[in-house]
Parts: C-alpha cells; structure tokens; sequence
C-alpha cells in the first residue's frame, strides 16, 4: 500500500528554516505573563502582553538592533530565543532548528552557540567566584577543555583579547571597576566561541569614555571571530553605530525595521520619529536648529494596551481608523517595514 | 550683571579607613539670576558631591567641607546655623534628585508632600495649601490634579513622579534650583517632556539652574554655561558653545570624541580615553589626567595646571592647551 503511493504524496520533508536562510529567524513570537490573584487559589485576572506576536531574520555576520523604551519588550524577545522563557506563540529558528520544538538535551549544544552579556556587570558576575573560574565556568559546562592547564591558559588569552591584565584571573568582581567586569562578562560570553551574543543593554551602565571602549571591543570582536549580534538598547546613538539593521519596538510589537541609515536618514513611523526627535545631539548649534516636537503622554500599561494601534493615544497623526486595528507590517519600499497605515 | 551664588575654591573630602578622599578638590565657579549651568563629568567625578556641598548635606561624619566659601544671595552658606540652612533648603533652593522613587516619601499622599512645604517655609496651610498644590500639579503638567494630590508616589509613573518633584522644588518659588541627573532614569520620549517642562518653567519664572549630569546630548541642549569636571575638579568651563566647538582640555576633546552621534557618518570609529579615572585618595602634586592624555608632557608630572583664560570667559586646566582641539586631533 504503502509502496504504491505516489512520491509526490509524501510528506515534505519538515522544513529546516522558517525559509529565509538567516542564521536567525523569529516568527510571530509572542509572550504573554500571567497576572495572577488570590494567595492559595490562584486565577489569572488578567496578562501582561510583553511581546505580542513580532518577526524578524538576523543573517550571519549581522548585527540586529533591537530599540524601545522600557516596557516594550525588548529584554524579553531576546529571553525567548535564549530560551529562558518559554514562549506562548511563535517559532524562533536557529541555524536550522527550531528552538521552542527542542528538548533541555537537545537545546544544550545550540545553547553554547548562543551566548548572552547582560547589562549590570555588578549583578551578572558571582562575586564569590574569581574572575578565572567565572570564565572557566561555561567551558566546563560544556565540556570544551577538560584540561585544566590548557583552561587556565584560554581563562588568560580570553582576558587578553577583552583588553585586561591576565593576572586579573586570580581577582574578585568586587575588586574591579564596571568597565572592567562588563569585559570579563564578554570574556565569559566567548569563552565557548559562541556563533550569535544577545547584548541585553550591554554598555547602558557605563560611563561614556568606559562605554566607547566596550563599543570598540565588540566591534573588534564581531570581525575577528565573524560574530551575530542581537543588540538590544535604549540608547539610539549607541544602536546607530553598531548594528546594521534596527527594528524599533513599542508595547510589544515592532513598528519599523530597516537598514540603520534608511532609518535615521528616514523614520517612516511617527514613534520612530519622536523618539529620534527626543534625543539630543551632543552639539549646541545643532540643538538650536531643531524643532524639538516632543510627544506628549505616557507609554500605556502591556497589561491594558490600547485598542488596534498600540501607539495611536500618543500618536500626532492618528486618524479613526487606528483605534480599531493593528496595522500590517507592511514593506513600504524595498527593505524598509512599517507598521502605520498613514506612511 | 550680580552673582546668585559665588563658590570660591571648594573642598569637600571625605576621610574613610582607606584614605582620605579628595571628593571635590578646590572648584570654583558662579551662576547668575535666571542662568543653567551644567555641571558635566563621569562617576566620581564630585559633581555630584559638590551640589550636595551647596546644599550641606554631606553626611558628617566620614564627609567635611574643609575649605572654601559658598555665597548665596549675599549670605555666606559655610556660615549659617543649621536652622537658618534649613530655611534656605527648599525655599530659596530646590532640589530635583535622579531617583524620584526613593525622594518621594511613600507614605504620604502628593497632596501632602506639596503642602509640608508650603507649611514649613511659607506658613501656609488649608484650603489655600491645597489650592496651591493642585496649581502647582496642573504648572508642571500632570492631568486631573484634583485625584492626584489623593493618591500615593506608587501609584505614579517615574516621568509623573518626577514632574512631582519638580513641583516641590518649585513650590516656594526659589531663586535657585539644584537638579541632581533629573532624567537619568528616564525613557527617552519623557526624558525630553521633563527637561522640556523644566526649561520652561525656569525661563518664565526666572530661577536659576544648576543641571548636574553625565549626558553631553542633555548639557548641549539646556545649558548656557558649561564646567567640566574631572577628579574632583573642574578642569574647563565656558558657554556651551565654546566648549562644544573649541574644546581646550585633552579630557573635554576626549569626551566628545567617544560619544556616538546618530548625525554622523556610521563608520567612523570611536576615539575613547584609555584607561581609567584616578583613586581619588591617591592624587599627587600633578594634573590627575596625565596617565590617560595623549598629549602629557613633563611638566604635567611636575605641577597640577590650574584654570587658564582661553578667550572670552572660557578658561581651561591644562598646561598645553594651545596644543589641544579638534584638527590635531585628526593629524
């Protein structure tokens, strides 16, 4: 029976990718948390709709910015492809698997391809360990060098290669500065010569000569070992000189994403574009050329957001028609995606 | 034109079990009626501590202020009992501090935070208290004042809370306020409404500024007046635009070459300082930003360079100045 089938009946192979050839690929994710009430018998009142359904392709060598203020999910998308929160819709494709389909076992050596550097370098750092263990740590983990001398020496070239002293291995976290633990948290990150980092707000706690160092080091590094970065800010002229693309996120879904000069030169969504307006250049006589048209009201609660265009409350061109659904993300000209009916 | 506040080589130290610490080491600056002054610089750089001198609020102990003169409206701060100083907090200077959260107190209702001012410096009380406070709610822009004042800072967003604290600072009409990073944690978009509100509300009323920060984005679009700080000193100092456009210390060049600007051509890589800033209890006789300058010579072992003319009221810190800007640094 089984024989006489027509090839052309069998089932397609399942796909390796979502179909795009990127090294990752996120569809429609959604993460939804739960507000629950009552101390024994809990119910769920109510969700926090943190991410709310949003797709984007990071290709190898790319480094993807990921932008919104505090609240619009961007720590979570990126919780979701490290699989540290189990999403509640969606696929996330990693180089060919999908991720939310795979098991602890399964996930365990796509999980030293993926690495992820935190924003507080005071609290992502075990302070009772010294700096050598903590980046020897994820090699054990993994098994990479079961040799110790051969780690210790790896510990040393790590250090080197983020610009410390390798005799900081035998210090503390406490004995160094933020900038220096930011690096010993980078160091950590490629000590299992990850493929993709996630930078969660990686130089937002530094001070500005420190931060331009830290810049600098993962710019280098993307080169040298042919690095992806999802780099998630709220800092836009941090995200304009580092990342090749940008997606721009408000409550939950994304509103634009484009090439980084595209979406400077030419923010098509109102948001994007108050959000550019609202910062200010390090430059006087450019200040006092610019309009300064700044929005007005506060970002809404995830947990009630407003109806059909999440932004359109706050929107200065909102018409009738935004209160009543979300527009489609549409790809307005050849690279460039807005969600906005009016662009 | 006269000065509001005069500070005259002001030293604040702090003596702890590791050293002494050279918090804010001998700064001199002014600010006139009605001017913001930006007092710009890195993590403990004493910007911060310097305000908080103004004010007298450094804990004592492990904190002294051990030389120095604040005038203030004619009347020397260093010299007041702590009654007359208390008088003077929050009447004739205001604060706005970074963390709204934590200089709100949380079991108060907003009404009565804005009205224990009232009570305290201006001896106003009741009904007129009230009227003032909800006055004071619609001035810095929140909505529907009268169910506000009833409620609890946690029932607030941060940009509300900090319009909050921006009403009690202005609430006895001061001469002059001292705003300590008032939009550090911040979102962008309400980080420009408050800084927006706060300059208008200081140009209509005519109340001074001093605008403490870390961000040269803030200090280019709300300043007049400029100092830099570095270790504890104040190391250049002019308008806005001299500062910006011809800075003459290798540390302000420093700064505004490591700040990516989305403006600029993407590329162009970021010239950060090496190094890292000094232990503030072991600064010698020389200029304490000489391991990380690019242009150190001898002499800056030597001797510390104190602040020099430039031109028209700019003055900067640094033994060779002339040397300094941006084509050279280009070369």
């Amino acid at each position: 029976m089984n024989q006489a089938m027509p090839p052309e009946a069998e089932a397609p192979p399942a796909p390796r990718t979502a179909g795009t050839g990127a090294l990752v690929e996120v569809r429609n994710l959604k993460m939804h948390f739960p507000v629950t009430e009552g101390a024994f018998i809990t119910r769920v009142v109510a969700h926090v709709k943190a991410v709310d359904g949003i797709s984007f392709d990071i290709r190898k060598g790319e480094t993807l910015g990921l932008v919104g203020e505090s609240g619009c999910g961007k720590t979570t998308a990126g919780r979701c492809i490290l699989q540290l929160e189990k999403a509640t819709e969606g696929e996330i494709w990693f180089d060919g698997n999908e991720l939310n389909k795979l098991n602890k076992l399964q996930m365990r050596p796509i999980r030293q391809r993926i690495q992820v550097i935190f924003q507080d370098p005071y609290s992502s750092l075990n302070p009772r360990m010294k700096i050598g263990e903590i980046i020897a740590e994820p090699m054990m983990v993994h098994g990479i060098i079961t040799d110790r001398e051969a780690r210790n020496r790896r510990v040393r070239e790590l250090l080197g290669l983020c610009g410390l002293n390798p005799a900081f291995a035998d210090r503390y976290p406490h004995e160094m500065s933020g900038g220096q633990r930011q690096r010993v948290g980078i160091a950590r990150a490629l000590a299992v010569n990850p493929e993709f980092i996630i930078c969660d707000e990686a130089v937002s706690a530094l001070d500005v000569s420190i931060q331009a160092q830290v810049i600098n080091l993962l710019e280098d590094l993307r080169e040298q070992f042919d690095l992806t970065y999802l780099f998630i800010s709220h800092d836009l002229s941090v995200v304009h000189h580092l990342c090749h693309r940008v997606a721009v996120m408000y409550l939950g879904h994304i509103v634009e994403l484009t090439t980084t000069d595209e979406l400077f030169r030419n923010p098509m969504h109102p948001y994007t574009q108050a959000l550019l307006e609202a910062v200010p250049i390090p430059d006087p006589t450019v200040e006092k050329g610019r309009a300064h048209k700044i929005i007005k009201g506060e970002i809404p609660s995830p947990i009630n957001p407003p109806p059909g265009c999440v932004f359109h409350p706050r929107c200065p061109k909102a018409v009738e028609g935004c209160s009543r659904s979300f527009p489609d993300f549409r790809e307005v000209k050849p690279g460039h995606w807005v969600a906005c009916t009016e662009v | 034109m006269t000065k509001l506040l005069d500070i005259g080589d002001l030293k604040t130290q702090f003596f702890t079990s590791a050293g002494v610490v050279q918090a804010v080491d001998g700064i001199t600056y002014d600010v006139a009626p009605g001017e913001t002054v930006a007092l710009v610089g890195e993590s403990g750089c004493g910007k911060s501590v310097s305000a908080m001198s103004i004010l007298r609020l450094i804990p004592d102990p492990p904190g002294k202020i051990v030389g120095g003169s604040i005038m203030f409206d004619g009347k020397d701060l260093l010299a007041l009992s702590d009654t007359e100083m208390r008088a003077i907090r929050g009447r004739d200077i205001g604060m706005i501090f970074q963390e709204p959260m934590t200089s709100l107190n949380p079991v108060l209702t907003i009404e009565r935070q804005l009205t224990e001012t009232l009570e305290e410096h201006l001896h106003v009380t009741g009904e007129p208290a009230r009227a003032r406070a909800r006055e004071l709610l619609g001035l810095v822009g929140i909505s529907e004042p009268e169910r506000r004042l009833r409620q609890y800072p946690h029932h607030l967003s941060g940009g509300m809370r900090q319009r909050v604290m921006i009403a009690m600072a202005l609430a006895c009409e001061p001469k002059l306020i001292i705003a300590d990073e008032p939009t550090t944690a911040l979102d962008v978009t309400i980080q420009a409404q408050i800084l927006e509100l706060m300059k208008e509300l200081t140009r209509k009323m005519g109340v001074a500024m001093i605008i403490i920060t870390h961000n040269l984005g803030v200090v280019a679009r709300y300043a007049d007046r400029v100092n830099v700080m570095y270790a504890g000193r104040i190391i250049e100092s002019g308008t806005a635009e001299q500062i910006y456009h011809n800075p003459k210390h290798p540390y302000t060049l420093a700064l505004l070459r490591s700040v990516p600007r989305f403006d600029h051509i993407r590329g162009e890589k970021l010239q950060p300082v090496d190094g890292q800033p000094p232990d503030l209890t072991k600064l010698d006789q020389g200029c304490s930003f000489r391991p990380r300058c690019a242009f150190a010579t001898e002499q800056c072992a030597r001797a510390r360079p104190a602040l020099e003319p430039v031109e028209g009221g700019h003055v900067a810190a640094c033994w060779v100045k002339e040397t300094v800007g941006f084509a050279e640094a280009i070369a």
